[in-house]
């Protein structure tokens, strides 16, 4: 493998062809094979399709490999791996509509699963991002989704649970699509309840609305092919009428189904699972297995989205660091490296290697002149050329050519310094060269493979590239990446569930935490929940949980406390706190937001002025207390999206739904013969909460889905309270006679949140914080060693609480676990001479990695923080001065390449 | 001007443009040989001077991507 260089010579001469799973199964691929693009490791390998392993005759790919790297004799080897613990995301698998056809997927190639349209999509994909129908290639006019194809469906082969990303996914397809053909697509979306629950996925579905996506709230009956060679729809719409409708092509939105390696594995480990095959975990210990030591990611352990795997493979990660504390670096390994020569102030002694990349690079463009050219250009005293400038032998050649010729400056033309200049780096600095005076031109990547066609304008593109890597290379000075020392402490802020547990994980892991809490208790929203949705009783473990934070001498609690100031940088932060009046300064290395949001109290529905009507949480109270009248209840009624999902407050709280639901059942195992009534908008009970809505309906509960454009109202008729709305099934006015009325409200975070603008960390417009990225960075923001988790990220069950506030501690102690953390030279640098402290610097930078000071009363200046810096250079772009410039990407070094490139 | 072959600097951001022409050239498409691309480390690193200066040189075309 460490001989595969990724040129694709192999993949080119192999004679078998097979069709490309990753393309799902629309276009061919042959039997030696990177997986996709971006593969990492990128290196090719052979599947069981190969011609040599079926009839012992061919090995072309051996032999046109130019860097032998292909091992026939390779066999499969056995390794034992001593660990203290274990992770496992062996995912699941997808939902085969041609298991039981009844969605006509093997009738006609136009329906396809949105996995297949996902590759007609992308650019990469089998029609080249052409949206085209895969039977006649033409592009089609009309296209439907189907939603929960396999999921929340009891028929054999199906999942009775809902995948909670389809809908999503459905809507994020239908709009590429519209914006693809630029809106001259009819797209229509059939669903059951469209559940856009995530983070700010509602305003997605409001905006696929708004660009003319359609939504169909249906039943489908059939999906047929036409005699006009279209599909015709047969479904049954909300109101219960039977529709036809025809569509050029039909997308199924399957959904997640267990994966049998993954149960085999979990066999393996003896790691139990659930009823749908999902690794058993709670609430509480969302990435806990049954088996102490062995933790679980991913969709293995219940359907998720993309950011939610994310948080909880940090969450595994936090569980793991604290189970290993005590032998944390006990494995590590230092690398010594040669001293560094000093070259400054010598005149530039630049080295030009060129890599030929087997063909890569020399079979379509003229090395040998492009070598001849690199020759004339000025400083450069050494050029050759190599067949892989990457391979272990020409390292150590580079090497020694450094040392014998005196370079002072090192110019690698060959492939991507995406991928190669950290391997370039480490050749020059074992020559005694600073890492910064080495630079490459990218002639593969962005030149031979691009104009494979024309060899003579890929050579003069070549020629120019290394000219403006050579011009650039001799204004390059040596740096230093600087290290800092890490205050190797935690601030969290907010001791509801997510605070909590962060703070008890960083301190298992050795950490002080401070824990600061604003009221007078530890706790937070969770004082308020009475069970989970799995039926856990909150108030015992939230107990349990307060107990171990306050056991563990490594947290220092502090209740009634506030932040005054806040000021430092990652590693390094003071802040001022206020307790009852008396102020303190806590130093620490980073911070992690868990400053909550709460319930809303609604202006309507009788709420305030008639003592039936209640909220969720004050619903969740009276069971706590156990203080339900219950003997005076015969009818129970449940509004949703009180207060959500409008207007003023665009955005869906996740958990109310299955909170009304669980409240629902709650009611009736208590009482069966009340009659309890849940009056919707769409039933978001995601997941693996799908089973609660269905007991739900087993058992009496009865649903209303109301039309929300007209008018729901509850108004009181002597003692009586009375809810009337319209049914869409019904297709008239409902009216209830209720003597519990629960209102499903919105959790809002708080109206001005301090703490945003004292760390300079963004809130989105409905006052969440927002991370630094949504789906890959969930828990980071991008001012670094800042961290956010729980309900000020957004609303957000029990289980996702605790697993975002495990991974705060995880992602808090990747810096944490350093004595010192290292710079990146790549930062900016302000000429304090030249700076007029105008402040748009200040202003514009993302990462509060410039500020201005005054330090001697003299006028502000501006000032650098290089911990903080991201090295972006918009401040350099911005200043009107020129005051600012960018280590290793200075103006001059940028001009020098641009004058060179012409 | 049916020979014309316009020169035009490129200035890619790093972690996004430069990436996407990296994988360009995995994927093997094809493109006329006008740019030279110049790597930065974000497209907000460009100063308006360098584009002036690209032109000045006698560039005909300047591409900011990011």
């Amino acid at each position: 493998m460490d001989k595969c260089i990724a040129c694709g010579l192999c993949a080119e001469k192999c004679p078998k062809k097979v069709t490309n799973a990753f393309d799902a199964g629309l276009a061919k691929r042959k039997a030696i094979y990177v997986e996709y693009e971006q593969a990492v490791p990128l290196k090719y390998a052979i599947d069981e399709n190969c011609i040599y392993f079926k009839n012992g005759k061919c090995k072309a790919c051996e032999k046109f490999c130019p860097t032998g790297a292909i091992n026939f004799e390779d066999q499969p080897k056995e390794l034992t791996i001593n660990a203290g613990a274990v992770l496992i995301a062996p995912g699941c698998a997808v939902y085969d509509p041609g298991l039981y056809d009844t969605y006509g997927y093997k009738k006609s190639p136009d329906i396809v699963t949105s996995l297949e349209f996902e590759r007609i999509l992308a650019a990469t994909g089998p029609f080249g991002g052409h949206l085209v129908r895969p039977s006649d290639h033409k592009k089609p006019k009309k296209v439907a989704w189907i939603q929960c194809v396999g999921s929340r469906d009891m028929h054999p082969g199906s999942q009775p649970y809902c995948s909670g990303v389809c809908c999503t996914y459905a809507i994020k397809e239908a709009i590429i699509a519209k914006e693809h053909e630029k809106g001259e697509l009819d797209t229509a979306i059939f669903y059951i309840d469209i559940r856009t629950h995530g983070k700010d996925f509602e305003r997605y579905y409001n905006r696929a609305q708004a660009v003319g996506v359609r939504f169909l709230k249906s039943k489908i009956s059939s999906i047929l092919p036409s005699e006009t060679g279209n599909l015709r729809i047969d479904y049954t719409d909300k109101a219960g009428l039977r529709v036809e409708e025809e569509f050029d092509m039909v997308v199924l939105s399957v959904g997640f189904t267990a994966s049998h390696k993954a149960l085999d594995l979990a066999q393996k480990l003896g790691v139990e699972t659930d009823q749908y095959q999902h690794a058993l975990t709670s609430s509480f210990n969302p990435v806990r297995t049954t088996k102490p030591g062995i933790f679980v990611c991913g969709t293995f352990e219940s359907p998720k989205d993309i950011p939610q795997s994310v948080i909880e493979s940090s969450a595994s990660a936090a569980e793991i660091e604290a189970l290993l504390a005590e032998s944390r670096e006990s494995m590590t390994l230092t690398k010594e490296t040669p001293e560094e020569i000093d070259v400054k102030g010598d005149p530039p002694r630049i080295g030009v290697f060129v890599c030929n990349c087997g063909t890569n690079i020399g079979g379509f463009l003229d090395v040998p002149d492009v070598v001849k050219f690199a020759k004339t250009l000025p400083s450069v005293v050494f050029v050759e050329d190599n067949l892989f400038s990457c391979s272990q032998d020409t390292q150590e050649q580079i090497t020694q050519v450094i040392k014998e010729q005196n370079l002072n400056r090192v110019v690698v033309a060959a492939c991507t310094p995406r991928t190669h200049e950290p391997l370039f780096q480490e050749t020059v600095t074992n020559a005694g060269i600073n890492k910064y005076l080495f630079e490459m031109a990218n002639i593969r990547n962005q030149c031979s493979w691009v104009h494979s066609n024309d060899s003579a304008a890929a050579t003069e593109k070549a020629k120019d590239l290394v000219r403006m890597s050579v011009a650039r290379a001799g204004l390059l000075e040596p740096l230093y990446d600087p290290e800092m020392e890490v205050n190797q402490s935690a601030l969290v802020i907010g001791g509801g569930l997510a605070g909590i547990t962060t703070a008890n994980n960083l301190a298992q892991q050795g950490y002080v935490t401070h824990l600061i809490e604003k009221s007078d208790v530890l706790g937070g929203q969770a004082l308020n929940l009475y069970e989970t949705w799995q039926g856990e009783d909150v108030q015992k473990k939230l107990a349990g949980l307060i107990k171990a934070a306050e056991a563990d001498k490594n947290i220092n609690i502090l209740t009634n406390t506030q932040i005054k100031e806040v000021s430092g940088f990652v590693g390094n932060f003071q802040t001022t706190v206020e307790t009852a009046g008396t102020e303190q300064v806590i130093e620490h290395g980073v911070a992690i937001i868990a400053t909550g949001a709460q319930e809303f109290k609604p202006d309507q529905y009788l709420y305030g002025e008639d003592q039936r009507v209640l909220t969720g949480l004050e619903l969740d109270r009276k069971l706590i207390d156990d203080n339900l009248a219950l003997n005076e209840i015969r009818t129970a009624v449940f509004i949703q999206c009180v207060g959500s999902r409008i207007e003023e407050r665009p955005y869906c709280s996740k958990v109310c739904c299955t909170h009304s639901v669980k409240n629902a059942l709650k009611l009736k195992q208590l009482k069966p013969e009340m009659d309890v009534f849940v009056i919707y908008r769409d039933m978001r009970t995601y997941g693996l909460r799908e089973d609660l809505y269905r007991e739900a309906r087993a058992k009496g509960v009865a649903f209303i889905h109301y039309d929300f454009d007209k008018e729901l109202v509850v108004s009181k008729n002597q003692n009586d309270l009375n809810v009337r709305c319209t049914s869409y099934v019904l297709q008239r006015e409902v009216e209830i006679n209720p003597d519990l009325l629960v209102l499903a409200t919105p959790i809002v975070p708080p109206r001005e949140n301090p703490v945003a603008s004292l760390f300079k960390v963004p809130l989105n417009d409905d006052g969440f914080f927002v991370e630094a990225h949504v789906k890959l960075q969930p828990i980071d923001f991008a001012t670094k060693g800042v961290f956010v988790c729980g309900l000020a990220h957004s609303p957000k069950p029990v289980d996702e609480a605790i697993a975002q506030g495990l991974g705060a501690a995880s992602r808090a102690a990747t810096i944490l676990a350093k004595d010192t953390v290292q710079i990146s030279s790549l930062v900016s640098q302000v000429d304090v001479e030249k700076c007029i402290g105008c402040g748009l610097c200040d202003e514009i930078c993302a990462f509060n990695a410039i500020i201005l000071e005054d330090p001697e009363g003299k006028g502000y200046k501006a000032k650098n923080i290089p911990a903080s810096c991201k090295g972006c250079g918009l401040c350099a772009a911005s200043c009107p001065q020129q005051a600012i410039d960018m280590l290793h990407f200075r103006d001059q070094q940028i001009i020098e390449s641009v004058c060179a490139a012409m | 001007m049916a020979d014309f072959e316009p020169k035009i600097v490129a200035f890619l951001c790093n972690w996004c443009a430069y990436a996407g022409a990296d994988l360009a050239g995995v994927s093997r498409l094809q493109y006329p040989s006008n740019i030279r691309p110049i790597r930065v480390m974000c497209s907000g690193r460009v100063d308006p001077l360098f584009i002036v200066k690209a032109f000045k040189e006698g560039c005909d075309g300047v591409l900011v991507a990011g």
